[in-house]
C-alpha cells in the first residue's frame, strides 16, 4: 500500500449531492480537502428525477444557499422550468421547484469545485477507512493508495454493496452504468455499526421523438422564473414544458400480470423502499380501486431526447415495462432508451450519529446522505453542508454547528435522523416541522445568513447586501407601524374603491394591511413611498404583518420548550434503573440514547409522563448518575 | 439510582378526629421507630405486623401518647420505600406532638402529595393513577370514588383516543393537500374534514358538560338553609343529618353563626349550612350573622328556603326572596301539619315546593330526592357508560382544543390550509395533553395509507 505524503484535513468519499457541498464547505473553511469519486464523469449526477425542489426540498435547498452552499446557484444556472407551488395555500407552505438540465447541471458542479482553492478531485473506489485507535485518520483505494486525513465524511448514496434489479436479473452496481463500492460497509460492520438495507427505484428514460405529445396535457413553468438563491438576479437559462399523461386500467392489468416476476413480491429484494416513493406495482396493488395515475413528462435537458415520466418507476421485467409504457395514452409507440430499475444499498442507521454528523462509534468520521437512510438530492446536499462544515470545525476546534428545529428544515431533518433513526427511505416533508410557520422559504436568508458568513461561507459582498435588504425590512415595518391614513379625496377613493370605507382616519398602515383583504400592493395606491419598496422587502413586511399573531404564538412556543430542549441526559445514564419508566420506554430510551430531554421527547412511545419522570430525576440533585 | 431522604407527615384529615396516622418514608423509617416508639412486646417493630406500645419524647422520657405502630419494609409499601406508621389519639395537639418528635428525629416534613409522588417515580403507579389517587383520597363519598376508580382504568383515556382519531384524520388530510401539491389528490375534500372535526367537537362539548356534573360528584354540592327567623331552619337541619346538631329553641334568632354538615345521600356527598335568619334587627350579634348568610348565598349549588306554613306569607319572607334574586331555590314549607296560612306568591320563582313536617320528620327524605334530582340528571352515577371529567386540567385542556377547533372552523371559508393546519395541530396538541401523545408520525401513517401518493 502506497501512502501519500500530503494530510487532508478533510476527506470526503463519494461526489453527489452530499459530497459536493460538503466538500465546498470545508475548503471554503479552509480546510485542505480531498474529494474521492468512483466516476469523476459523474460528479453531482442527478441518478433519478432531473429536478430541484418541492415542497419541504425546495425549502431546504434555500437554507443551503442561505448558509453559503452551492446547490441554488448551480439549478439557477442550469434549470429548464421553475415554478412556485402552493401558492394559495400559505406563505410558509410555498416552495419552490425546477426542472433541470442533467449533464449542465453536473457539469457546471464539477466546473465550481475544479475552480476550488484547497480542493483536489480524484478518481477512485474507497475500499476502507484507516483507523488511529478509536478515531478516523484516512482511507484506502482499491487502487493500493491511501490518504491521510484529520476527518473523513463518508457519502456513499446508493453505492455500498448496490445491487440493481431488473425483473428477476440482478447485478451489482452504485447506478445503472458504475459499480459498486465493495468492502466499505463490511468494514463499518466490523467496527460495530449497524447496517440496514434499503431500496429504491427509478423509471424508465423514453424517447421524445416516439411520443404524441399533442395527445398530452403541457405544463409550463411561471414567467418570469424565480431563482432560487439569494444572489442570482435572473434566469437566462431557455424553459421548457414538462407533460402530463395518465395510466389506465389496462396499464393496471399489464402490471398486474408481470407481478410473478417482480423482484419485490417475490421476495427478492430486502430491502424497505420508500412509501411516499413507491413503484408502479405497489401503487397498482396498494390502491386497486384508483383507476388512473398520474405521470409528469419530464424533460432531461435542453439538447437531449431522453425525458423521464415521474411517479412510474418499476422493478419488473423489461417486456412488461415496454408493454406497459405503451399502454398510456401518447406514449403508444414509445421506445424506451434505458431502462426502470430497482437498487438495494446499505445504509447506516443514523441514530448512531451525533446532531453534529459525527458517529458515535469512531471519532472524526461523519456520515452524510443516503448512507444516512434520506432519499433525495436536498436532503443529501442539506447534510452534506453541514457534515463538511463540522468536520472543518472540529479541524480548527471549534464546537459543532447544530440547527436547531425552530431555526431551519436542515435542524428538523439532522434531528428526526439522529434521534429516531429510519426504518424506511427518510424524506423531507413540511408537516415533520413542528414550527413550520417560522421555517418559511422566503425567511431562510433571515434565519441563517448570518451562520453562513460567520462560518465564512458568505462572501462579504453576499452578506452586505443581505445586511442591507434586512435594515430595509424593519425600516419600512417600523415606517407602516406609525404612518397613519389621512383620508385624503384620493386615499378615500381607493378605501371606497377596496370596499374599506368604514375604515377610520388615523388608522396605521399596519392596522390597515392586517386586513385580509388588504395587501401590500394597495398600500403603493395609498402612499406614494410605498412605490419605492423592492419585491423582497414588500413580500416580507406583509407576511411578518399579516402572520404576526401566529408567528408570534409559535415563537413563544419555542421559547416554552427551550428548557425541555437544552436538558441534557448525561451519556451514561442509567434507565434501567428509573424504575417509575415502563419497560418499553426504558428499552427504547436505551436504544436511542437521546443527548437532550427534547430529543428523548420525540421518540415514540416515550410519553409526556415519562419526560416529567426523567425531568424529576434529572433535576433531583440527589441523582447520582449511576454508570 | 438516586439517595432519598426520609420524609414524614400527618395522613389524616386536620381537625380532630378518632384517629391520627403519622406517616415516615425512607431509610430512616425504622430508626425513627425504635427511637420514638417502645413496643409493650419483647420484639420490637417487625415488618407489616401492628405493634402496641408508647410514644415517648426521647430527650426528656415523657409519655406523650399510647399508640399503635405499624413497619414495612421496602419494597412492600405504599412508596415501595421502608415505611413507618404510628396510629396515634386523633386528637390535634396530640398528633403535632407526635410529628414533631419524628421530625426531630432528622427527617423533613413531606411536600403535598409526595408519599405518592414517591410511590410513582418508584414505579408502583403511573401519572393517571397518581392523579386518581390524589381524587380517592379525596373522595367524600362512593358516586366520587367509582367515578375516581373508572378513571384509573381509563374510561376517559378511551374517549379522548376516540377525540384524537377524528382530529388526525382532518389533519391528514389538510396535510396531504400541503405536502402533495403535485400528486393527483383531487380537490381539497373539505366536507370530509369540516366532518372529522365536527364529530371530534360534539365529543369535546359533551364531555365539558359533564365536567360540572363530574364536579359535583367529586367535590359534592352545597345547600343554603335560609328563611326567616324561627322559620324550623334548624329543626330541618337536624332532620337532615338525624342528629341534633343545631341548637333549636322557640326564640328567634337563636342561630347566629353558620353551622355546616355533611351527608351522603344516594351517592352525593351534601353540604348543608344552616344560617340565621333574616329579618331587620338591631341586635348586632344576630346582624352579623345574617351578613355570613348573605356572603355565603353566591357559594352555593342551591338553596332551601324555608316558610312557616302556618303563617301568612309576610314582608320578611319577602325580604328573603329579594335577597335570593338570582339562586336556584327549593321552596320548603315547614309544619304542613299545622293549618295552612301560607300563599307563596310567584311559586314558579321556585325548582321545586316540598312540603315538611321537620318537628316529625315528615317529608325530609322526599325533600332530599328533590336535592339529588336537581345535580344527577339522566340516573348517570348509576351508568357504567358514564364518562365523567373531574379534573380541572383536563377541562382547561378540552377548552383550549375547542377554541382552536373554533378558529379552525371560522377559517375553513378562508382556505388557508396551512393556518388550518395550525389550528388542528393546536387541537391535537391539547387534546394529547390529557392521555400524553404527540401527533406528526401518526399523521404521515395516515396519509400514506389514505392517498397514493409518490412521483
Amino acid at each position: 500500500m502506497i501512502t501519500c505524503e500530503q494530510i487532508y484535513d478533510v476527506i470526503v468519499v463519494g461526489a453527489g449531492h452530499a459530497g459536493c457541498e460538503a466538500a465546498l464547505a470545508s475548503a471554503r473553511m479552509d480546510c485542505r480537502t480531498l474529494l474521492l469519486t468512483i466516476n469523476l464523469d459523474a460528479i453531482a449526477l442527478m441518478s433519478c428525477n432531473p429536478s430541484i425542489g418541492g415542497l419541504a426540498k425546495g425549502h431546504l435547498v434555500k437554507e443551503i444557499d442561505a448558509l453559503g452552499g452551492e446547490m441554488a446557484k448551480n439549478i439557477d444556472a442550469t434549470g429548464i422550468q421553475f415554478r412556485i407551488l402552493n401558492t394559495k395555500k400559505g406563505p410558509a407552505v410555498r416552495a419552490s421547484r425546477a426542472q433541470a438540465d442533467k449533464q449542465l447541471y453536473r457539469l457546471r458542479m464539477k466546473r465550481v469545485l475544479e475552480q476550488q482553492k484547497n480542493l483536489d478531485l480524484k478518481q477512485g473506489e474507497v475500499t476502507s477507512l484507516c483507523l488511529d485507535g478509536a478515531a478516523v485518520c484516512g482511507v484506502e483505494l482499491r487502487s493500493g493508495i491511501s490518504y491521510l486525513s484529520k476527518t473523513v465524511i463518508v457519502t456513499t448514496g446508493t453505492f455500498m454493496r448496490g445491487l440493481i434489479h431488473i425483473g428477476l436479473n440482478n447485478y451489482p452496481g452504485g447506478r445503472a452504468g458504475d459499480q459498486p463500492s465493495v468492502g466499505l460497509s463490511d468494514q463499518l460492520r466490523q467496527l460495530g455499526f449497524q447496517v440496514g438495507r434499503l431500496k429504491t427505484g427509478t423509471p424508465a428514460r423514453l424517447d421524445a421523438r416516439s411520443i404524441d405529445f399533442s395527445k398530452l396535457e403541457t405544463q409550463f413553468g411561471d414567467s418570469p422564473p424565480r431563482p432560487f438563491s439569494l444572489s442570482t438576479e435572473r434566469i437566462t437559462m431557455p424553459q421548457m414544458p414538462c407533460h402530463i399523461a395518465y395510466t389506465n386500467q389496462r396499464s393496471h392489468d399489464i402490471i398486474r400480470s408481470g407481478l410473478d416476476r417482480s423482484p419485490l413480491y417475490s421476495g427478492v429484494i430486502e430491502g424497505i423502499g420508500p412509501r411516499y416513493c413507491p413503484s408502479i406495482e405497489d401503487k397498482v396493488v396498494r390502491f386497486p380501486d384508483k383507476d388512473r395515475h398520474q405521470t409528469f413528462i419530464e424533460p432531461e435537458g435542453l439538447d437531449t431526447i431522453e425525458v423521464y415520466p415521474s411517479g412510474m418507476s418499476t422493478s419488473l421485467p423489461i417486456d412488461i415495462q415496454i408493454a406497459f409504457y405503451r399502454s398510456i395514452v401518447g406514449l403508444e409507440r414509445v421506445e424506451i432508451m434505458r431502462p426502470a430499475y430497482a437498487i438495494e444499498y446499505d445504509y447506516v442507521d443514523p441514530i448512531q450519529l451525533h446532531s453534529s454528523l459525527e458517529t458515535k462509534t469512531v471519532k472524526n468520521l461523519y456520515h452524510a446522505g443516503q448512507i444516512n437512510g434520506t432519499s433525495g438530492y436536498e436532503e443529501a446536499a442539506g447534510q452534506g453542508l453541514i457534515a463538511g462544515i463540522n468536520a472543518a470545525l472540529r479541524v480548527r476546534g471549534s464546537d459543532p454547528l447544530v440547527l436547531t428545529r425552530s431555526q431551519a428544515y436542515i435542524g428538523v431533518m439532522i434531528d428526526d435522523l439522529v434521534t429516531l433513526g429510519t426504518k424506511e427511505p427518510y424524506r423531507m416533508f413540511t408537516s415533520r416541522a413542528e414550527y413550520r410557520l417560522l421555517l418559511r422559504e422566503d425567511n431562510a436568508d433571515l434565519r441563517l445568513r448570518d451562520i453562513g458568513h460567520q462560518l465564512g461561507l458568505v462572501s462579504e459582498q453576499e452578506y452586505l447586501r443581505f445586511a442591507e435588504k434586512r435594515c430595509k425590512i424593519s425600516e419600512e415595518m417600523e415606517r407602516i407601524s406609525i404612518t397613519r391614513l389621512q383620508n385624503t379625496v384620493q386615499q378615500t377613493a381607493v378605501l371606497v374603491r377596496l370596499g374599506l370605507q368604514d375604515i377610520q382616519k388615523g388608522t396605521t398602515f399596519e392596522q390597515l394591511l392586517r386586513r385580509s383583504e388588504v395587501c401590500y400592493d394597495d398600500l403603493i395606491e395609498l402612499d406614494p413611498v410605498s412605490r419605492e419598496t423592492s419585491e423582497a422587502i414588500r413580500e416580507q413586511v406583509e407576511i411578518q404583518t399579516k402572520y404576526k399573531g401566529y408567528i408570534d404564538r409559535q415563537l413563544e412556543q419555542v421559547e416554552q420548550s427551550k428548557k425541555v430542549e437544552s436538558t441534557r441526559i448525561p451519556e451514561g445514564l442509567d434507565y434501567a434503573a428509573v424504575k417509575s419508566l415502563t419497560t418499553e420506554v426504558r428499552e427504547k430510551l436505551s436504544k436511542n440514547r437521546p443527548d437532550t430531554l427534547g430529543q428523548a421527547s420525540r421518540i415514540p412511545g416515550v410519553t409526556p409522563a415519562a419526560i416529567s419522570i426523567l425531568a424529576i430525576v434529572l433535576k433531583s440533585s440527589s441523582w447520582k448518575g449511576n454508570s | 439510582m438516586y439517595i432519598r431522604d426520609t420524609i414524614a407527615a400527618v395522613s389524616t384529615p386536620p381537625g380532630n378526629g378518632g384517629i391520627g396516622i403519622i406517616r415516615v418514608s425512607g431509610d430512616q423509617a425504622a430508626a425513627v421507630g425504635n427511637t420514638v416508639f417502645t413496643s409493650v412486646s419483647d420484639g420490637g417493630l417487625v415488618s407489616h405486623r401492628f405493634s402496641f406500645g408508647t410514644i415517648r419524647d426521647a430527650a426528656t422520657g415523657e409519655m406523650v401518647d399510647e399508640a399503635m405502630a405499624v413497619y414495612m419494609r421496602s419494597p412492600r409499601s405504599y412508596t415501595r420505600e421502608d415505611v413507618l406508621e404510628l396510629h396515634c389519639h386523633g386528637g390535634w395537639l396530640v398528633v403535632e406532638r407526635v410529628l414533631a418528635l419524628v421530625l426531630a428525629c432528622g427527617v423533613r416534613l413531606a411536600d403535598p402529595g409526595e408519599f405518592t409522588r414517591r410511590a410513582f417515580l418508584n414505579g408502583r403507579i403511573d401519572l393517571i393513577q397518581a392523579e386518581a389517587v390524589m381524587d380517592i383520597i379525596a373522595s367524600k363519598s362512593e358516586a366520587a370514588l367509582q367515578l375516581a376508580q373508572r378513571q384509573r382504568e381509563g374510561a376517559l383515556s378511551k374517549r379522548i383516543d376516540e377525540v384524537r382519531e377524528c382530529l388526525l384524520q382532518a389533519l391528514a388530510l389538510v396535510e396531504a393537500y400541503i405536502d402533495f401539491p403535485e400528486d393527483d389528490l383531487g380537490q381539497t375534500d373539505e366536507v370530509a374534514i369540516a366532518a372529522s372535526v365536527d364529530s371530534a367537537q360534539t365529543m369535546i362539548t359533551d364531555l365539558l358538560a359533564t365536567f360540572e356534573e363530574g364536579r359535583i360528584v367529586r367535590e359534592g354540592i352545597s345547600v343554603l338553609i335560609a328563611g326567616k327567623p324561627n322559620a324550623g331552619k334548624s329543626s330541618l337541619l337536624n332532620r337532615l343529618l338525624n342528629e341534633n346538631r343545631a341548637i333549636v329553641t322557640h326564640i328567634p334568632g337563636t342561630t347566629r353563626d353558620i353551622i355546616e354538615e355533611t351527608i351522603s345521600f344516594e351517592g352525593l356527598a351534601i353540604r348543608f349550612l344552616d344560617t340565621a335568619g333574616i329579618r331587620h334587627t338591631n341586635d348586632l350579634v344576630e346582624q352579623e350573622g345574617i351578613n355570613r348568610t348573605m356572603e355565603k348565598v353566591p357559594q352555593a349549588d342551591l338553596i332551601l328556603a324555608v316558610f312557616d306554613g302556618s303563617r301568612e306569607f309576610s314582608q320578611e319572607d319577602q325580604m328573603l326572596l329579594d335577597a335570593l334574586a338570582e339562586c336556584r331555590i327549593i321552596a320548603v314549607v315547614n309544619k304542613s301539619d299545622l293549618p295552612q296560612r301560607l300563599v307563596l306568591p310567584a311559586a314558579n320563582r321556585f325548582l321545586a315546593t316540598v312540603m315538611v313536617t321537620a318537628l316529625s320528620g315528615d317529608g325530609v327524605d322526599s325533600l332530599k330526592q328533590t336535592v339529588c334530582r336537581q345535580f344527577l340528571h339522566i340516573s348517570a352515577t348509576d351508568s357504567r357508560e358514564f364518562i365523567s371529567l373531574s379534573r380541572a386540567r383536563h377541562r382547561d385542556a378540552l377548552v383550549s382544543a375547542d377554541v382552536y377547533l373554533s378558529r379552525f372552523c371560522a377559517g375553513l371559508p378562508e382556505r388557508n390550509l396551512e393556518l388550518l393546519a395550525l389550528d388542528l395541530r393546536g387541537a391535537l396538541d391539547s387534546v394529547g395533553t390529557v392521555t400524553g401523545q404527540t401527533a406528526t408520525d401518526d399523521v404521515l401513517d395516515r396519509i400514506f395509507s389514505s392517498f397514493c401518493i409518490g412521483k
